[in-house]
């Protein structure tokens, strides 16, 4: 079962982006094999609802399970509505993070963060 | 005509400019003062006697609503959005009103004619007077991203009036939206400032935008002493006139913390103020 990770670079040798929205890349890994494909976040252009946007794409994607920093409400209503289960990682290597999925020490996200972090505030209207 | 009154940076002196300036035309040109500050409008807390609203114009924009009896989550809307005010998952549509611009093409994409639009309440138009002077202000609800929808109201009376009624227009501060629907279709701008480096940086924007939108142009220099060189080199770099020049004195910030407009206790500059709006008429004729 493939999981999705909001990271910087294209593969497991990136980092974990701790922005949700405004993330360049989702990783696709399937934990156990450690096959991977990136897709690009739909989100990091958006002029606003960047999370909303991306949380579109990794719902697309068909995962139950995501990791990232934080996301705010409106990624995080569209997260939850599709079933999809968001732990919380430090930015970091992903290697490490998938580790750390794999011993189960990722904690759930169970509320939303604070809206617009991805830009500080600063997307156009 | 239709002067507006912008400035770049915030807290410069467009409303004490405005406002001074309308006071000073008041008896002569009984002109119409519009606060365009939207998201913060102050223009009324100093008018005396007290605003008496005529007309209260609610604003609203058109929002999706989803009939999910017709809709087969195909998810054109939330992928034809570019303000992502829709998302479609796992049988469900999520809309989020507050990002929706109103555009209508949600509604256009579904093949299912599922969608229809409905309005939603963001701001309010008043319109009345002070005295002699005619006032109308926009005012968008607390919380609300959007004001251009509610300046755009504000402002669709104008293209009603009749003959040469002289118009002021109080924009709020930057040179984003907001600014732009306040000025568009201006005769003049008047472009406040203050003699420190943001002021000076910040006008130069305000330059380009007016001059982007081909409105004709003329600085004050508000707050005016020792460093009023940095705004004059920009003019001159710019050929840009400067108009007037207000000095910086604690009896101008006594006033205005008071909620006094200066002109109304010193007549000398209700004379300065008439003759900066003739000056302006004028060149507006040179140009037309």
């Amino acid at each position: 079962m493939r999981i999705a990770i909001s990271v910087t670079g294209q593969d497991l040798d990136s980092s974990l982006d701790p922005r949700f929205g405004r993330c360049p890349y989702f990783l696709l890994v399937d934990p156990e094999t450690e096959e991977h494909q990136a897709v690009p976040n739909p989100g990091i252009s958006a002029g606003g609802g960047a999370g909303i946007k991306a949380a579109q794409e990794v719902v697309n994607q068909g995962v139950k399970t995501l990791i990232t920093g934080q996301c705010g409400p409106n990624a995080f209503n569209i997260l939850t509505a599709g079933g999809i289960k968001i732990l919380q990682a430090p930015a970091g290597p992903v290697r490490r993070v998938l580790e750390l999925y794999k011993q189960g020490e990722l904690a759930e996200v169970n509320a939303p963060g604070m809206a617009k972090q991805g830009m500080q505030g600063r997307g156009f209207r | 005509m239709i002067i507006s009154v912008l400035s770049g940076k915030g807290g410069t002196g467009k409303t004490t400019v405005a406002v001074n300036l309308a006071l000073s035309l008041a008896e002569t040109e009984r002109p119409i003062l519009l606060d365009a500050d939207v998201e913060e409008p102050n223009v009324a807390l100093y008018l005396k006697p007290d605003v008496i609203v005529d007309e209260v114009l609610p604003v609203s924009v058109p929002v999706p609503e989803i009939d999910l009896a017709k809709c087969n989550y195909c998810g054109r809307c939330a992928e034809f959005c570019q303000f992502n005010a829709l998302a479609v998952i796992n049988g469900s549509v999520m809309t989020f009103p507050e990002l929706c611009h109103g555009c209508g093409g949600c509604a256009i994409v579904c093949p299912n004619r599922a969608i229809r639009e409905v309005p939603r309440r963001i701001g309010t138009v008043e319109k009345g007077s002070s005295g002699p002077l005619e006032f109308w202000q926009g005012r968008l609800n607390i919380g609300e991203p959007f004001a251009v929808p509610v300046t755009r109201l504000l402002k669709q009376g104008l293209s009603e009036l009749e003959g040469e009624t002289a118009v002021i227009i109080d924009a709020p501060p930057g040179t984003a939206c907001t600014v732009v629907e306040a000025i568009r279709g201006s005769d003049y701008a008047l472009l406040v400032t203050e003699p420190t480096p943001f002021g000076r940086h910040d006008l130069d924007l305000a330059i380009q935008l007016v001059r982007q939108m081909r409105i004709p142009h003329g600085v004050i220099i508000n707050r005016a002493g020792s460093n009023n060189e940095i705004i004059v080199d920009l003019c001159n770099k710019r050929n840009v006139p400067i108009l007037l020049v207000i000095p910086f004195s604690t009896r101008f910030a006594a006033m205005g913390a008071k909620g006094i407009p200066f002109s109304r206790v010193m007549p000398d500059w209700q004379k300065e103020f008439r003759r900066l709006y003739h000056a302006i008429k004028e060149l507006c004729q040179c140009v037309n």
